[in-house]
């Protein structure tokens, strides 16, 4: 099942004075279950793609349909609505709240989200089970390693039961053992619960794990190989 | 959710939200205190002015005030004191003879003001009696006695017992002349008062001038209330509609003035206060919104509203201002409070405060309302200063904030 159509996006940044062509009409589908990472060299428009496919960021041309949704007609105030409802996202720096515990900052994305208290916090018991963080649960972000805060991210990102996980870079700022502890994490949600990963990276660790790898380069996919198989060109 | 958050925000940096909250606490706290200190300067220096110079209400014949007009008496005062005593709302009444003269000792003289009073009447209406510092207030049965200020008997150079000569007009326009043995010495928290101020007895004033006994150019009357002030005056300005009846701000102008002069200093001098805090809190929140862009990117991206943004943002400031302001207020109303009952002294400038007419023992003294009054003013300021680093945080990209370094 499509869960993700992109058609035809363009992306030109300071149109008027000095275009950047960061991305040049860019045709791709994700299916439900995923577990896919975009790739390719600094500034070949991987974040910017995932920007646009997170409602975070608008294309010059063409649009991305999330369940049948063409989510760059939507106005600001519905995109952060569909955000809240439909995707998770996992940053690089991981941009936790840091004066909320490792609880209250799962809890939180449920709250924004209006869910009844009991069902928070069993969702919130839950998510923290699923990441190995049950005695860091009363933990402020600042008593935690690296590693620790991106596994509560990766859970603040799943709290509000999204579509998919959008992650940027997110082994970037951490050491081998725990990037493999939270790619590991994420595998066996992808796996086990069927959640779709969608990451920007060019971190080998990452492509590794990854089932489907596009290769992006300026602006244009190059690449689009699910392994086992390979995808022809969009 | 967000009220908690915001609270919680305010405290992940703990020496800059307490720098502010104390900033904030100290301008309340000084506009609070200053204002129950020009208050109780006020509300003494109206005190004075009442109890002391000229009662509540004070009646005369139309024209007496412009130059005290010697002949320009009320000729049947002692029937107009017995109505205006049995008027509501009236304490007591004083009739008065009131000569602008010439006082003499040996060694020189100077214009003066001699107010011939009944004593026993005057004790009630006004309060000089317990100002004397030195000898008594009218106790002997002596003839031609009289109760001076100090700054009047260090001008003439005379001390108690010594004799003083008062020149005056009498009924025939005749120039007359008497010699006063001076009984008391009188001190008030008006030097301009002492220095210009004579009492004699009622009845020796009137066998100079050839009165007869009956006849007054003022009547002193003192009320159970200054709020009856106006009222009363009202009434007695129909019931003796020929008379010139003025209440106290009328008859001095600058302490009337005085009063509703306050109000407007209070509310400007707090403006300017909160105005300053409120650069100082908008400086401080910029500030924070700059220090939080990527997580307030990142609260974007993860489905929190604009509307939701600015709110937590304007919480927080408010936050500050509030907690600054109401530790101001308690703080400036428990002193303002303490040192109301047991005064602020301020010896060391008595002559310079005495000279203007105001006491240099001060009681500072707040009402709840104006508490009420500065404590919205403090909200409203925290409000306006939230708005800017509110708007400021909306203007976000939530694409390129969460990836700010």
């Amino acid at each position: 099942m499509n869960i993700i159509e992109i058609k035809g996006i363009s992306k030109t940044y300071d149109k008027d004075t000095m275009p950047v062509q960061a991305l040049n009409g860019i045709d791709l589908v994700f299916q439900d279950g995923e577990f896919a990472s975009i790739v390719g060299p600094s500034g070949s428009g991987k974040t910017t793609l995932l920007n646009i496919i997170g409602g975070l960021d608008d294309p010059t041309e063409g649009n991305v349909l999330i369940d049948g949704i063409n989510i760059t007609s939507l106005s600001g105030h519905s995109k952060t609505a569909f955000r809240l409802k439909n995707i998770g996202f996992v940053f690089q720096s991981f941009n936790l709240i840091p004066v909320l515990t490792v609880r209250e900052n799962i809890e939180f994305i449920m709250q924004l989200q209006g869910a009844s208290k009991q069902g928070r916090l069993s969702r919130t018991d839950e998510l923290i089970e699923a990441v190995g963080l049950v005695d860091k649960k009363n933990c402020r972000p600042n008593k935690l390693s690296g590693g620790q805060q991106q596994r509560v991210a990766v859970a603040r990102a799943l709290a509000s039961k999204p579509k998919f996980i959008l992650a940027d870079e997110p082994t970037a700022n951490l050491d081998s053992k725990s990037a493999e502890n939270l790619l590991d994490i994420m595998e066996k949600l992808n796996k086990e619960e069927n959640i779709t990963f969608i990451f920007s990276t060019h971190d080998a660790r990452v492509m590794k794990k990854a089932r489907r790898i596009i290769t992006i380069e300026d602006g244009k996919v190059i690449d689009d190989v699910i392994k086992d198989k390979i995808m022809p060109e969009s | 959710m967000l009220w908690s958050l915001s609270w919680k925000n305010i405290w992940r940096n703990k020496l800059r939200s307490t720098v502010v909250i104390m900033a904030v606490m100290l301008g309340v706290f000084a506009g609070v205190f200053l204002i129950a200190f020009m208050n109780g300067m006020v509300e003494d220096r109206i005190q004075t002015v009442i109890k002391t110079e000229i009662s509540h209400i004070q009646i005369h014949q139309p024209g007496f005030g412009e130059n005290n007009d010697f002949s320009l008496f009320m000729p049947d005062a002692d029937s107009l004191t017995q109505i205006i005593d049995k008027t509501n709302h009236v304490s007591s009444v004083s009739k008065r003879v009131v000569i602008s003269s010439l006082v003499a000792s040996a060694e020189t003289n100077t214009g003066v003001k001699i107010l011939g009073v009944v004593p026993e009447d005057e004790m009630k209406v006004t309060n000089l009696s317990t100002k004397i510092i030195e000898g008594s207030y009218f106790a002997t049965d002596r003839k031609n006695v009289a109760v001076i200020g100090k700054k009047l008997a260090e001008k003439l150079k005379v001390t108690l017992n010594k004799k003083i000569i008062i020149t005056a007009q009498d009924v025939n326009k005749n120039i007359t002349g008497g010699a006063f043995r001076i009984v008391g010495i009188f001190e008030t928290d008006n030097y301009m008062y002492d220095e210009l101020t004579v009492f004699v007895r009622y009845h020796d004033l009137c066998v100079l001038t050839g009165l007869q006994g009956t006849e007054a150019h003022e009547i002193a009357v003192l009320l159970d209330d200054n709020a009856y002030s106006e009222p009363v005056k009202q009434k007695l300005g129909k019931d003796f509609a020929r008379l010139d009846v003025q209440n106290w701000t009328e008859l001095s102008p600058e302490a009337g003035y005085l009063v509703s002069a306050m109000d407007q200093y209070m509310i400007i001098f707090i403006i300017v206060i909160l105005l300053a805090l409120c650069f100082g809190i908008i400086n401080t929140m910029l500030m924070v919104v700059l220090e939080r862009v990527k997580e307030l990117g990142m609260l974007m991206a993860v489905g929190m509203s604009k509307p939701m943004i600015f709110f937590m943002i304007m919480l927080e400031t408010i936050y500050l201002s509030i907690t600054g302001g109401m530790l101001g207020l308690v703080l400036g109303y428990l002193l303002s409070n303490h040192l109301g009952i047991v005064g602020v002294d301020l010896y060391f400038w008595k002559e310079a405060y005495a000279s203007v007419g105001y006491s240099s023992l001060i009681f500072p003294k707040i009402g709840l309302q104006t508490i009420i009054l500065i404590a919205i003013m403090v909200i409203i300021t925290g409000i306006v200063s939230a708005i800017y680093p509110a708007f400021k945080a909306l203007k976000l990209n939530p694409a390129e904030a969460t990836r700010t370094d």
